[in-house]
């Protein structure tokens, strides 16, 4: 622990293709300890690739990604494992386990990888669900038979059961009403303030990105062309990053139709 | 580059390189299959078993498999009993039917028949459900969550096939013997009691246990094929569809070859 002040997690050079569809081109980002960030980028501009790619979900055609120092790009075996054991991820689907109910969901770190105790780990996925607004009620429910905003609220109490030192959340407040959708946005400013996580969070919503966010950073064609405090999103002096936050049809960034 | 030859080439692909390009893509997808087949193996054989995850799919491997392995084996069993009626009686041999229906079904029929079947119905249905995991992103949560798909996923389906299959091929033997049994009773005027005494005085241990055998194969081959055809599944529900559909294909061809194969093996060794 001698570095302590370096970033948590450092993407260098990333580049990620899919035959001759480049996604991310050149991606520079640091992410500091216990700092909100978020990513603003156009609807397939690589957003989520780039989570992934971070997470080890995808290996990148180039560069390297480094986890509280360590390289951890191409590393399958332990390294990699105790990189994953501090992040939690919210996906953007949802991803929950269809064949188990919303708190196995919910407390699978802890049944599995941690072996805890069923009784003790129902009770921590319910003081979870409690966090992003649901009721005991739906611990025993599948997904299925949860709404769309629920689905995604049971995903968010998932990443965030163990206390993870980095969260990355894929469009948390997507599909919410205002008032939950601002529950949502508290509870991501409580993992970072009391809990002194790092979390990096992709939104389309402005008014999310302005609570949240420490700092914004700004995907475009495949590289990370703005970054700064979130105050200065409005006059951030870049033609792309105004064209975005003001949501205009015509600017510089072109609607791929 | 003339216009010509370029489009002359689209209509009709060169051959050669068509053969070319065909054997490399078929050698690197096996390749890739029997890499998948040995960390599943790894995964499998490697004790911390997940006997609430091996004990579900026991049932629905096994268990939901009875019916469709039962109606097969008797349909069988009573057609193999009439073709070798019809056949014998060509040279005065109506008496062998009995055995030659009980040899028949432990030593190919009970196994390949079982096998072919589960082929459609496991091996099929596990695709399909590995790969609605896939796309929704499921296998990429287990990882995030620091599960390893194969210990977690692929590893009980394998056990579970490798165990119940034999169960199922004993079944199915017993059925379909069964089946020729009645078929030579009611139909072809044969005396049950004697039927049945030819059929236990015939048949002996390793007729049986040869059939146990190529079935705890098959169990392999098809839970092997059914997680690793769903596991590369593409997006959507063609995706999902086609890697069921592949899944099937490949298992049944891959039962049939490794039946010929064990049966080979069988003989040269003399059980
Ligand atoms: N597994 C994959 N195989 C091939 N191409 C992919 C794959 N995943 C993503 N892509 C491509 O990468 C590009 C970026 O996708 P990504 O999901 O990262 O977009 P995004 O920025 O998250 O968009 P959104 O805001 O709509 O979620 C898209 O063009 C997509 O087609
Ligand atoms: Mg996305």
């Amino acid at each position: 622990m001698t570095e302590t002040t370096s970033p948590i997690l450092q993407l260098k050079n990333v580049e990620k293709h899919f035959g001759s569809n480049r996604v991310l081109r050149d991606v520079n980002l640091d992410v500091e300890r216990g700092s909100s960030l978020v990513i603003l980028g156009g609807s397939g501009s690589g957003k989520s690739v780039m989570l992934k790619c971070a997470l080890g979900l995808m290996t990148p055609t180039a560069g390297q990604i480094l986890f509280d120092g360590v390289d951890v790009t191409h590393d399958q075996g332990k390294t990699r494992e105790a990189m994953r054991a501090r992040i939690g991820m919210l996906f953007q689907s949802g991803a929950l386990f269809d064949s188990l109910t919303v708190w196995q969901n919910v407390a699978f770190r802890l049944l599995n990888a941690q072996k805890m105790n069923r009784s003790r780990a129902k009770e921590r996925a319910i003081e979870t669900l409690k966090k992003v607004r649901l009721g005991a009620s739906v611990a025993d429910l599948y997904p299925a038979e949860l709404s769309g905003g629920m689905q995604k609220r049971v995903a968010l109490a998932r990443a965030i059961i163990t206390e993870p030192d980095l969260i990355f959340f894929d469009e948390p407040t997507t599909g919410l009403d205002p008032i939950t959708a601002d529950a949502i946005n508290d509870l991501i400013l409580e993992q970072v303030n009391a809990l002194g996580a790092a979390t990096v969070t992709i939104t389309h919503d402005m008014a999310s990105a302005r609570k949240v966010a420490n700092e914004i950073a700004m995907l475009f064609e495949g590289e990370i062309i703005w970054r700064g405090p979130a105050s200065q999103i409005y006059d951030s002096g870049n033609d792309y990053v105004d064209q975005f936050v003001h949501g205009r049809a015509d600017g510089p960034i072109q609607p791929a139709i | 580059m003339s216009h010509a030859s370029t489009s002359k080439r689209r209509g009709f692909p060169n051959p050669i390189a068509w053969i070319g390009r065909s054997t490399i893509g078929l050698l690197s997808e096996v390749g890739k299959l029997t890499n998948f087949a040995v960390r599943i193996m790894a995964a499998a054989f490697s004790p911390s078993w997940n006997f609430a995850q091996i004990w579900k799919q026991v049932i629905a491997i096994g268990f939901y498999s009875l019916p469709v392995v039962g109606l097969s084996a008797v349909f069988i069993g009573a057609a193999l009993a009439l073709n070798v009626y019809t056949g014998g009686n060509r040279f005065g041999a109506e008496q062998f039917v009995p055995n030659i229906v009980a040899l028949g079904i432990t030593r190919e029929l009970g196994a390949t028949i079982t096998g072919l079947m589960l082929a459609g119905r496991v091996s099929a249905g596990i695709a399909a459900e590995i790969g609605a995991m896939k796309v929704t992103e499921q296998i990429d949560a287990l990882k995030t969550l620091s599960a390893n798909p194969f210990r977690y996923l692929y590893a009980p389906r394998f056990l579970a096939a490798c165990l119940t299959l034999p169960i199922l091929v004993f079944v199915s033997d017993i059925i379909g013997i069964m089946g020729g049994w009645l078929v030579s009773v009611f139909g072809l005027d044969f005396d049950s009691t004697t039927y049945l005494r030819n059929t236990v005085d015939f048949l002996t241990m390793e007729d049986i246990v040869v059939g146990l055998i190529k079935a705890v194969v098959f169990g392999a081959v098809i839970a092997t094929m059914g997680c690793y055809q769903g596991s590369k599944s593409k997006a959507g529900a063609t995706g999902v569809g086609r890697a069921a559909t592949l899944s099937m294909v490949g298992a049944a061809v891959l039962v049939l070859a490794a039946n010929y194969m064990m049966s080979t093996l069988f003989v040269n060794i003399g059980i």
